[in-house]
């Protein structure tokens, strides 16, 4: 069994809480379904988002050095990482340039996926993270489970445990009004406290050099206007051509990730703040390797609003540790192998190819096509176990030959009228652990047909 | 008219009385139905597992096979979506002339015959939406997208006396079959079954129907291993039955 399958199996074992899991995560997607219906025109808005990053992909080296001019004309710094290493050493080499010892941070599913809280940690930087979420997972030590929803694994009885621990609440305590003000003082310290500011980027335009960060709960805006620092940290495909294509994006955006008609708050930062320091780390880290394969370059248009994850069956009963991967469901395993295909060849075949999450997804990304195409590719590159491949073979030569086919159809149904149960159901048939199987016919279709006296 | 059967190799074997429904439900439509008895299988289990290579020369069988015919039906959207969306892919631009003439057996009956079902079925059935025939074929408009509502099978069923058509609360989750993901990621596959299952099962039905047999088969092997009263039907066999009464 696959990793990922063996991480399902342990997650579907508390039936109860999986089948809470499933729920919660539906929920949220049924919430996208509502506020999607309150726009006539949403799929023509998916179209219009899909053409505007196809275009913005297509001349993605032009736009980004557009950008680069436009934002260091208001005055910001931009920083151009190859890789996860080098981003998490221009950051540091930033806040250890301006003596900083307390970092908050906003929502940054990218520092994520380059492990900056670690690595800053490791250099004696104390990093806060400041959406609720995210500060959950990060006192229990735990990467996040979801892109928009970082603890959404975790009951509000869990996270009462927790804060009672962490945080000192009263024991027992499981209201999540109470809990989110225990959480607001204990941010409100952290905020006052640091001496800079760590923010992703949802959008960045590349006509006036500005960017845009959504959050909740403000906590990107309160974590850039207290200190003088702030740096934010970018994928290379956030780029958007001009000012007014953000009127499409925040309207899919938000719908799409929570059901709200727009984020609570959608900050636009152009230019650091009077006497402040901005500073732009723009990060490849694999996305130039995925923009030069065509088959898969309409990934890099995901907005991470995490709807494929919403409304992927096998996400939800799975939950999101079970990719091992910071962006885990349907665009996480997109993602993954383009990093690395050897480690993450399971992630591909962790999905029913329902095509649930190419019709849900606002910038039309071929979601179950492009895991398709990851099959292919990791099947082609051998990474697959001997025994798939070998199967695959004797599948297509005794499918290629029609006599052969009708012979070993008729033994197949054979052995499965005749066989005892012992040998049928032993633990190498898989489909029998939970399933029976089917009751075979005396006489295949063909055979029925000759019989019934037509050539 | 005359109507080439493709018949997936799992029906042949497994559910031979699903390509007989097929067959009959044309033939009351004075379809001319012939059997190309050289079939076998359309490559999709090789090429969703990721071996391209093994699927393409079975590709290249299918279309040998059929090219002579104008219209090739299958009682499976699964398979048919095989060919008309991931067939270019295996063998290009050869792919062309059999994609619009291959078509789900509901389709064909919607979409070419315009003959709807009739007859009598006086139960209360479920209906399973399969995914390949619902997203890749678009028998139906689905629950994801904000689109002119419409059903094809549904639109078929509705004229049958009697038969109480329910949907769930999930109008269209996947039950979890997935061809080899229904063995490789078995528990989260069983899961997603029984998780389907319990929701026909608020509706009281006494059966579930689908255009799929794959969907049904898997549905099935859950409901017998769990000794649950409800049977599963293919939605030929349905036709079939509610025209014969």
């Amino acid at each position: 069994m696959n990793e990922h399958a063996q991480n399902a199996t342990v997650f579907l074992r508390d039936e109860a809480r999986s089948a809470w899991h499933d729920n919660a995560v539906w929920w949220v997607r049924q919430k996208r379904d509502r506020a999607q219906h309150s726009v006539p025109e949403w799929e023509e808005l998916r179209s219009l988002a899909q053409r505007i990053k196809a275009h913005a992909l297509s001349r993605l080296a032009d736009y980004l050095e557009e950008f680069e001019r436009n934002a260091r004309a208001l005055g910001a710094h931009v920083h151009w990482a190859r890789n996860a290493d080098e981003h998490n050493r221009i950051v540091h080499g930033i806040l250890r340039d301006h003596g900083v010892q307390r970092l908050v941070k906003s929502k940054s599913m990218l520092t994520e996926e380059c492990h900056l809280n670690p690595y800053l940690i490791e250099r004696g930087i104390e990093v806060v993270d400041t959406d609720l979420g995210e500060r959950i997972v990060q006192l229990l030590r735990e990467p996040p489970s979801h892109i928009v929803m970082p603890a959404i694994h975790l009951k509000k009885e869990d996270i009462g445990e927790l804060f009672h621990v962490q945080l000192g609440t009263p024991k027992g305590v499981s209201d999540p009004k109470a809990l989110t003000e225990a959480a607001r003082h204990h941010l409100r310290s952290k905020f006052l406290a640091a001496q800079a500011g760590l923010t992703g980027v949802n959008f960045a335009i590349a006509e006036t050099g500005g960017l845009v960060v959504c959050t909740n709960e403000g906590n990107a805006d309160l974590g850039v206007a207290l200190p003088p620092l702030h740096i934010a940290c970018m994928g290379v495909e956030k780029i958007v051509p001009r000012q007014q294509d953000l009127g499409v994006f925040l309207r899919l955006l938000a719908r799409s990730a929570t059901g709200q008609s727009i984020t609570t708050y959608s900050a636009h930062f152009h230019g650091p703040r009077p006497g402040g320091e901005l500073h732009i780390v723009i990060v490849d880290h694999g996305r130039s390797k995925l923009l030069a394969r065509s088959e898969f370059r309409r990934s890099l248009s995901c907005i991470r609003c995490g709807a494929c994850l919403n409304t992927c069956p096998v996400y939800r009963r799975s939950g999101g540790h079970s990719y091992g991967v910071t962006v885990p469901g349907p665009i996480g395993s997109v993602l993954a192998p383009s990093i690395d295909a050897e480690k993450h060849a399971a992630l591909p075949f962790a999905s029913s190819l329902c095509g649930s999450c190419t019709d849900v997804c606002p910038v039309r990304i071929d979601l179950h096509h492009q895991l398709l195409a990851w099959r292919g590719e990791i099947a082609a590159q051998g990474l697959l176990p001997p025994d798939k491949s070998i199967g695959a073979r004797v599948g297509r030569i005794v499918l290629s030959h029609t006599w052969l086919y009708r012979m070993v159809g008729s033994l197949a149904r054979f052995a499965l009228r005749v066989l005892p149960r012992g040998i049928l159901y032993s633990r190498l048939n898989a489909w029998g652990l939970s399933r029976e199987l089917p009751v075979p016919p005396a006489k295949s279709f063909r055979a029925q047909w000759r019989a019934r006296g037509k050539p | 008219m005359e109507v080439a059967l493709f018949i997936p190799c799992y029906i042949d074997q497994l559910y031979p009385q699903v390509a007989m429904a097929t067959v009959e439900v044309l033939e009351r439509r004075g379809c001319k139905v012939v059997f190309p008895e050289d079939q076998t299988c359309c490559g999709q289990p090789m090429a969703n597992s990721g071996f391209q290579e093994e699927a393409r020369p079975l590709a290249e069988k299918f279309l040998r096979v059929f090219e002579k015919y104008e219209h090739v039906v299958a009682p499976s959207g699964s398979c048919v979506s095989m060919v008309r969306n991931h067939y270019p892919a295996l063998i290009g631009d050869r792919a062309d002339s059999m994609r619009g003439r291959v078509y789900e057996l509901c389709e064909f009956l919607h979409d070419v015959l315009k003959a709807p079902a009739r007859g009598r079925f006086a139960q209360k059935v479920g209906f399973h939406r399969s995914c390949h025939g619902l997203r890749e074929l678009r028998l139906g408009s689905g629950s994801e997208r904000f689109v002119p509502s419409q059903d094809k099978v549904r639109a078929l069923l509705v004229g049958i006396e009697g038969l109480e058509l329910c949907e769930t609360a999930r109008p269209d989750e996947c039950c979890g079959f997935g061809g080899t993901f229904a063995i490789d990621e078995a528990a989260i596959s069983s899961r997603m079954g029984r998780d389907r299952i319990g929701e026909h099962e608020k509706n009281a039905v006494s059966l579930i129907t689908g255009t799929d047999t794959s969907c049904l088969m898997h549905l099935e092997g859950l409901l017998r291993r769990d000794n649950k009263p409800i049977r599963v039907l293919h939605v030929a066999e349905l036709i079939a039955q509610a025209e014969a009464a």
